[in-house]
Formats: C-alpha cells, structure tokens, sequence
C-alpha cells in the first residue's frame, strides 16, 4: 500500500458499495467484507455520536429517525477536516436550514444554532466579567465614548421562533408545554464562568450588543438599538454589560488595540 | 533509562462525568489519562478539571489526531496544538498510535490500520522523529488492534515497532488488549507476540474490554469497543508482562457505556494489585 492506497482505502471507507481496498486481506479470507466494514461502522458511528452529543435538543424536537436520516446525509456531505472533534458540526445549523424535509420544523435550525453556540461557549477562552468598579472616575460625559469588549464566550442567535423556549423544553430547561406567546426570540449564549447561561435577549439588545462587538463606543451602540427598536431601555443592558457580558473598557477604536 | 516518567502503578483514563467522585477524595491511582483533542478548545470547565488532575495527579497525554501512520506530511497545525498542550501541563508521558486518521484534508475519527513494509517504516520514523522534536519530549507509541491485515505487509508487528523505537528513541505503549484482539483476528498466538515484544521499551501498558462478533466466515472477531470489563485472558496476558518486564504504569481505559467511578476503580485496583504482585516476586530472593 502506498500513498495513492491509502487514497482507495479512504473511499471504500467512505462508500458502503465501493469494492475493498486492494490488499486488504485476513488469515480466512482473501475479502474480508465484515471484518472491512467495522472500519466503516466506527467511522459511522463515531459521527453520529459526535452530532447526537452536540445536538440533544434537535433530536429531540425531529425525534431519533429522523435526525439519524438527516444526520447521515450532513455527514456525507460535510465530513470532519479536523481531529477536533467537539466543534464537529458547525455546519449542521446551515444544512438543517436548508433542508427541504425540515421544512415543517421552521424552529428547527435556529435551535440547533442554538446549540452549535452552546458547544463553543463551553470551550471558548477563560474571561473575567467586568465589575461596576470599572467605571469609578469616569465623567459622566465620557461614558458615551467609552468600548466595551465583549466575553469571548458570548454569541447571540437571532430567530423569528421562540427557539430560547423551545431550546429549554427540549433540553431539562423547562417543562414541555405549549407555547401561547409565540414570538420570535434572540438567544444570547454566553459563559461567564465554567457553567454556561442561554439568556432571552430584551428588545434591542440584540442591536446593542453586535454595534459594541463592532467596536462602536457605548453612545452609537445605544443609538442605534434605540433606532431599531422604541423600547431598547439603556440603564437595563447597561447593567448587563456588568453581569457577565463585558470583560474590558476601552477609550481605543478597535483599529488601534492590538489584537 | 525508562520509557516514561509515569509512576509504576495503575491509573484510569479520565471521563468527565466521573470528575465529581474523582475530586471529593484523594483516589489510590498513580495517574489519570486525557485524549489530547479533548482538551483543545481555549478554555472552560475542560482545562479547569485537566488543571485539577494535573495539580494532583501524574499525567498522561493521549494524542488520537496526530495521523502517524499517514504516508501524507503530519498536521503542523495539529502538531502545534498538541505542543501547546504538552507545554502547559507537562504531563509525565505523551503518546499516540501506530496507525492513521487523516488523509486528503478528511479526518476519519478512527485508528486505520498500515501495511508493515519498509516504505511505511521509513514514513512512520519521520514521523515519530518530526514529533519528538517538535515537542521536545520523547513519545510513544502504540501497538493498534486490527481487523484486517495487508497482503503487503512483509515485517512482523513487533519487529516494525521495536525498529521505530531504535531508529528514533521512542518508546512504546503495549496495549495488551489489542494483542489479545488481533491475536484473534489474525490467529496468531498472543503469548508468542509479547515474547517477541521489545518490553524494554515499553513506558505504559493499557488494559481495555472488547467484545466478540464473527467475520464473513464465522470465525470470532473481537472488536476493541473500550465498553466492559477486562477479560481473564487479557489480564492473564498482563500477568506474563509484568512477570517478565516488571511492573510498568498501567492504564484501564473504559470510552464507551462508561460505568460509575467504583465499578472503573475496581478495574484499576485489581491492575494495581497484579503489579503489586510483580514487584514482591522480582523483590524476593531468588529461590536456591
């Protein structure tokens, strides 16, 4: 086996119908099929688990067939480029979302955002959460040119569904229940600490947050969640910034802060 | 000089549900091992339980991604990341597989098995050379559990090992449960294979369960699934190791319907207790 063998042994691993890699042999048999195939099932399998254990929620909302069947195809598709394993499946959310069958589950993709999220907020950097003190000596007329940057961990995914609902009836969160007040939710993912926290965001916030993570300072972040939506209220996301969402207060534009 | 500096006792390959009983008392292991991927991702509870393990226990790193056994270049983004992590938590060994993972930009998230000839010889050496010096610590490497075999493979496992580990100074890591498993896949006889195993290599051993199935002709095939308890055969086998090498660090590793903690300690403990019988015969006088 050379180079260009290992090039035949991959599609047969890849397709259940493909003739086995030549070479391939065992002490009873000059084509082990079975003995092949548990190549090809520890691959198999070993994707599925990876997508199962990221997306407990969306396979609980389309239930085990249908997931496994969806599930097989993504992974066709989109085979892992990476041994690292725990952010398989960054795509799933995108290919659920434009896929045809899942169409009567127009939830489905922005909870398995939802989750895909969750999985990098577990592993994103360590940051400590900024503390009220970090205004003291502020004047208040700088406050409006003062940037905030944002947790590492914090990700906002933006639904016309009530995906944080949802997401928590189908994750232990929350009692399954019907949903009377059906809107559309804005996710904000975040982790201040080791636990992670899915938090419904307020109106505007959604705005506010992504102009801060654009460098914007504090006053045209606020101007433009206001211009979005009337009822953005200030002194609440304000305070937010201080539980958990800002690590860092800048007077620089992003431009001129070293990476 | 020793293969590792892992202590010469039992440890356990570390599951993060087990952290809780793990952490509540001081448990009677000489180490844990993590998979080196695990612990890839910038932060969160998994570095903050690796950094407990580490502050209390030896440690030993695990590669599954480092795609040896590839006749393709190694990953140098890969390899970068499992240096990053070598060099923040120091652990007491590092090793990895004698088999590939990766090929044409595809990660297969499996141990894929290599023809034994002079040409993958030669790959795989680069290879182990092109790791220990990037990350400046010796490595070993592991023995696989096959189902099939190469026509063209023309070296003796053992021998293509043992060659690996003269040529760059490696060690190696006897998984005495993969013995077991290819000894009866390829019907070879396991006892023969460790006899011809360079022992003194050897810096870690692994315990693991496997289950039976049959092949096209129904013959058994054991399958390495890490799912159950360690079998008789297996731990008979670690017994003539250890009678002959002395005791080495021994790990049990258990990835698959992970039991509770007590039911994986037992495991571990009942390693420990056959290395502790090694070492009271090889401390006692020869008999006249």
């Amino acid at each position: 086996m050379t180079g260009g063998d290992q090039d035949v042994f991959v599609l047969a691993l890849r397709d259940p119908g493909a003739a086995l890699p030549r070479g391939v042999v065992a002490h009873n048999s000059a084509a082990p099929r079975k003995r092949f195939a548990v190549y090809r099932n520890n691959v198999a399998v070993g994707l599925a688990a990876a997508l199962e254990a990221r997306f407990p929620a969306t396979r609980k909302i389309v239930g085990e067939d249908f997931f496994n069947g969806v599930g097989k195809l993504f992974t066709a598709a989109h085979p892992p480029r990476s041994p690292l394993m725990m952010f398989y499946g960054d795509e799933f959310p995108a290919f659920l979302a434009a896929f045809e069958p899942a169409r009567d589950v127009p939830y489905l993709a922005g909870v398995a955002w939802l989750e895909a999220a969750h999985t990098r907020a577990y592993h994103a950097a360590d940051a400590k959460p900024l503390t009220p003190a970090a205004l003291h000596g502020t004047p208040p007329a700088a406050l409006a040119d003062l940037r905030f940057i944002l947790h590492p961990s914090l990700e906002i995914v933006a639904s016309d569904y009530p995906i944080v609902t949802i997401w928590a009836m189908n994750s232990g969160e929350m009692e399954l229940a019907p949903i009377s007040d059906w809107r559309g939710e804005d996710a904000l993912v975040l982790r201040p600490g080791l636990d992670i926290e899915v938090r419904r965001l307020p109106p505007g916030a959604k705005v506010f947050l992504q102009s801060l993570a654009a460098g914007d300072p504090l006053g045209l972040a606020a101007a433009s969640a206001l211009a979005a939506n009337a009822s953005f209220d200030l002194a609440a996301n304000l305070a937010a910034l201080f539980e958990g969402l800002a690590i860092e207060i800048t007077n620089e534009p992003a431009e001129e802060r070293l990476p | 000089m020793r293969a590792s500096r892992l202590p010469l006792s039992a440890g356990v390959g570390f599951k993060p549900e087990h952290f809780a009983a793990i952490s509540s008392i001081p448990q009677p292991l000489g180490f844990f091992e993590v998979h080196a991927e695990n612990y890839m991702g910038a932060g969160g509870l998994p570095h903050a339980q690796l950094g407990f393990l580490r502050e209390n226990y030896a440690l030993s790193v695990h590669g599954v991604g480092l795609n040896i056994g590839s006749t393709e270049p190694l990953d140098r983004a890969h390899l970068a990341r499992v240096k990053q992590l070598c060099d923040r938590y120091q652990p007491e060994s590092f090793s990895e597989h004698l088999a590939w993972s990766s090929h044409g930009g595809l990660f297969f998230n499996d141990l894929l098995p290599l023809p034994y000839t002079e040409e993958y010889l030669i790959s795989v050496t680069g290879h182990v050379d092109e790791v220990q010096s990037t990350l400046g610590r010796r490595l070993l490497l592991e023995n696989p559990a096959t189902y099939v075999r190469f026509a063209q493979s023309e070296i003796p496992e053992t021998e293509f090992l043992r060659e690996v580990a003269r040529a760059t100074g490696c060690g190696l890591l006897l998984d005495v449960n993969n013995v077991f498993v290819s000894s009866r896949n390829h019907d070879f006889d396991a006892s023969a294979y460790l006899e011809a195993f360079p022992v003194d290599y050897a810096g870690e051993v692994h315990l693991a369960g496997h289950f039976v199935t049959e092949d096209d002709e129904r013959s058994p095939l054991c399958i390495d699934a890490h799912g159950s308890p360690i079998v008789d055969d297996v731990f008979a086998l670690f017994e003539s190791v250890i009678a002959r090498a002395g005791p080495l660090p021994t790990l049990i590793e258990w990835d698959n319907d992970v039991p509770d903690w007590p039911v994986l300690l037992a495991e571990a403990l009942a390693a420990q207790r056959r290395l502790d019988q090694a070492r009271t015969l090889r401390a006692a006088p020869a008999a006249a």
